[in-house]
């Protein structure tokens, strides 16, 4: 039985709050001069991206290492798929292997869902295509967490490319299972008007000032070039419309703060006074993605 | 001479307005007689009692993969599959290697079936050469090598003009033209049916207007044109509207369901599970609503299956990766009664018609009653055996079905072509 972490709609309150709360448990051990620990010693995982990462895939790489497993990274530029070798082979020949996880990213949704039909070996999602990037959410959950106490009743305003984002989908399943209120804002050909079907406690806008009024989170994604099949949105007022600058950050809370999964675009979804202000908590995403890689991989390992 | 009588069964041949008990007596691969009481003697006797007897079926959309994907299906299996599930003829869709665009590749086909078919297999020719949506294919010297229709079925022609023009030379040769309706740029790129599933899974869309947009065109083509035109596995609720609208203006306009597009809606599709990607794709609850409305409302003509098989190779992707398409031979039969039967939707003999009737009448074919004197293709059936599909024991040589493992109440028992028993239940 695959016993992995392959998204964030399948899992329930308590499974979620459980590893957010061993997140926090992590955190305090990055605070310490010895941050190694030895429960998963003699585990070894595989890091296999399909798609380019730095952040997600050393974040899981150090958080392995952490608690002393082993961790193999493999990119797909050199790998057996270049030479034409189908997904469920190269998964076999690794899984042949023993590892005890496989981490892996893919450029199409639901590639690991679909892999782990066949193997026995739990996969851990680092994001499949435009569905889910569960550790994302994750992270980010404990972010908001770290700030403000609770999920509950906060309005989380989601701005940019909705329809192709895994981070706003994985964010949405767990913002709302937690009783927050989404505000989901982007040209509206980015934003599917059945979005607000999927999961309770979701509302559509397209005047990023709707969205942003009275936010107490603001979390900005990424215009993804490489998913844009064709032009959705005229590219030149992207900024204008959408772009999220100082002057918005008045209309939200006083104690709003500003998220993006990264990596950032300055000036093309983000202005450099907001990414660099004190209300953007950017990197503290990031410390906290080790976190909370850390108390997944001791969920999924730690229990064989 | 040789003859069988089929005793006691319900009889139900909607083109007489018969559903009764009856006895068949087939001779010399002809029907000779339906009556009650024939008498057996010296003839082979087929008991029937507690079943029920039908023209044979016809599944007017099936994908046999030869010549040039052999390693997916073959005439003979394909066909096999066909007697499998109750059919007795089966119109293959010209996308094979090469494309079924010329007298030559009709004629391989008619005479490999000849050869090794069990059922009657009545191609269909492509719309245009290589099916590239350009150049007219060799429409006349195809019917007289026995084509029954064209399309560019899974390449529609998107050029309409020469969409117009096909309409107009075909209706020469008193051949349908049948639409596979699919505006390739709203779809390009889609994987599920555009709506609730595709935003939750993150699959792209396919939206159902893409559908719409060219039945609306090819309506409007047809009554320019005065062709016989056919939708082709009709699947959204707005294109059954149009069809019906179609017909109540008296354009020669008809249309096909198939039982995936009656039984399942996107939100039946294990995620990521390609067994259920097709196209056109499995679509919301409204849309399968209403294709059970055209079906009991007379709006759709046929049931045909879209059989497609793949091999599992070429299933066994990333879902974006894998083809469109599944087999479905063995389990129309038993889906019809399901759906549409059992839940008293419509009456049984409104669904044999669907089966063997209403293809005959698009298709001009000279079957699908049982009519003294006609063709002795007979599909004997059963409305309560309870059975299990288990895909790998199908006579298809793929195993691309959503419905394996699935309980039936009711299945085919027996199938017969031109007088002969071809397959009949274990």
């Amino acid at each position: 039985m695959n016993t992995g972490l392959l998204g964030i709609e399948p899992l329930d309150r308590a499974e979620i709050q459980a590893i957010l709360d061993r997140a926090k448990d992590f955190q305090a051990v990055q605070n310490q001069p010895v941050q190694k620990r030895d429960a998963l010693r003699g585990r070894t995982v595989v890091n296999l991206f399909f798609e380019a990462s730095t952040r997600t895939r050393t974040s899981f790489e150090i958080a392995a290492k952490r608690l002393g497993a082993d961790a193999v990274s493999i990119t797909a530029s050199g790998s057996s798929v270049s030479k034409g070798e189908s997904l469920v082979d190269t998964l076999n020949t690794l899984a042949a292997m023993r590892p005890d996880a496989i981490i892996m990213r893919h450029a199409a949704s639901g590639a690991p869902h679909f892999l782990a039909r066949y193997l026995p070996t739990p996969i851990i999602n680092a994001g499949d295509g435009t569905h889910e990037h569960p550790t994302q959410a994750l992270l980010d959950a404990r972010t908001i967490l770290d700030r403000r106490g609770t999920l509950e009743g906060l309005r989380v305003a989601i701005i940019g490319d909705i329809a192709h984002s895994r981070v706003a989908r994985s964010n949405i399943y767990l913002l709302s299972k937690f009783g927050a209120h989404i505000v989901l804002c982007g040209p509206a050909s980015l934003l599917p008007v059945e979005l607000a079907q999927i999961t309770p406690g979701v509302e559509l806008t397209w005047d990023i000032r709707d969205a942003i009024k009275d936010a107490d989170v603001i979390m900005m994604l990424r215009v993804q070039l490489e998913r844009q099949h064709e032009a959705a949105y005229p590219a030149s007022e992207y900024f204008q419309f959408y772009g999220l600058r100082l002057e918005h950050l008045a209309l939200a809370r006083p104690n709003a703060i500003v998220m993006h999964p990264g990596p950032i675009n300055r000036g093309r979804e983000i202005s450099s006074e907001v990414a660099d202000s004190q209300k953007s908590v950017i990197l503290n995403q990031v410390e906290n993605g080790v976190a909370v890689r850390m108390a997944v991989l001791e969920r999924i390992l730690g229990a064989n | 001479m040789a003859r069988i009588v089929i005793k006691n069964g319900r009889v139900v041949d909607p083109a007489n307005n018969i559903d009764g008990i009856r006895d068949v007596a087939l001779e010399d691969g002809v029907i000779a007689e339906v009556a009650p009481d024939i008498d057996a003697t010296g003839a082979e006797e087929f008991d029937a009692s507690g079943l029920v007897v039908a023209p044979g079926f016809i599944d007017m959309h099936v994908h046999l993969r030869e010549p040039g994907f052999e390693y997916a299906e073959t005439i003979e299996s394909g066909s096999r599959a066909a007697a499998a599930g109750g059919f007795t003829s089966v119109c293959p869709m010209p996308n094979t290697s090469p494309v079924n665009d010329n007298a030559t590749v009709t004629r391989y086909i008619v005479e490999t079936a000849w050869r090794v078919a069990p059922v009657n297999v009545f191609p269909i020719g492509a719309i245009t050469m290589n099916s590239a949506g350009e150049q007219l294919s060799a429409i006349g010297s195809m019917k007289q090598a026995g084509i029954v229709a064209i399309s560019d079925d899974g390449r529609p022609v998107m050029n309409a003009r020469v969409m117009r023009r096909a309409m107009e030379f075909a209706k020469a040769f008193n051949l349908p033209v049948i639409d596979h309706c699919e505006d390739l740029n709203l779809s390009a790129g889609g994987d599920m049916h555009e709506g609730r599933e595709s935003v939750r899974l993150g699959l792209r869309g396919i939206p159902a207007a893409s559908e719409d947009v060219m039945v609306a065109r090819d309506i409007l083509l047809a009554e320019v044109t005065g062709a016989r035109y056919h939708v082709a596995h009709i699947s959204s609720h707005h294109a059954v509207e149009m069809v019906a609208f179609a017909k109540a203006r008296g354009l020669a306009v008809t249309c096909e369901a198939t039982p995936h597009h009656f039984a399942l809606t996107d939100a039946d599709m294990p995620p990521f599970d390609s067994n259920y990607k097709m196209k056109p794709p499995l679509r919301a609850c409204c849309d399968v609503d209403a294709v059970v409305g055209g079906i009991v409302s007379g709006a759709v003509d046929a049931i045909a299956t879209d059989h497609a098989p793949h091999a599992g190779s070429d299933k066994m992707q990333e879902f974006e990766k894998c083809p469109f398409g599944i087999i479905g031979l063995e389990t129309a039969l038993a889906l019809a009664l399901e759906k549409l039967v059992h839940t008293d939707r419509i009456p049984l003999a409104r669904m044999v018609e669907l089966f063997t009737w209403g293809p005959a009448r698009i298709l001009k074919l000279d079957r699908g009653t049982l009519s003294p004197g006609s063709t002795a293709d007979v599909t004997i059936f059963d409305l309560d055996r309870l059975w299990t599909y288990d895909v790998n024991r199908s006579c298809s040589k793929s195993r691309n079905s959503p419905f394996h493992g699935h309980s039936f109440r009711g299945g085919p028992v027996a199938t017969i072509v031109n007088g002969a028993v071809v397959w009949s239940v274990q």
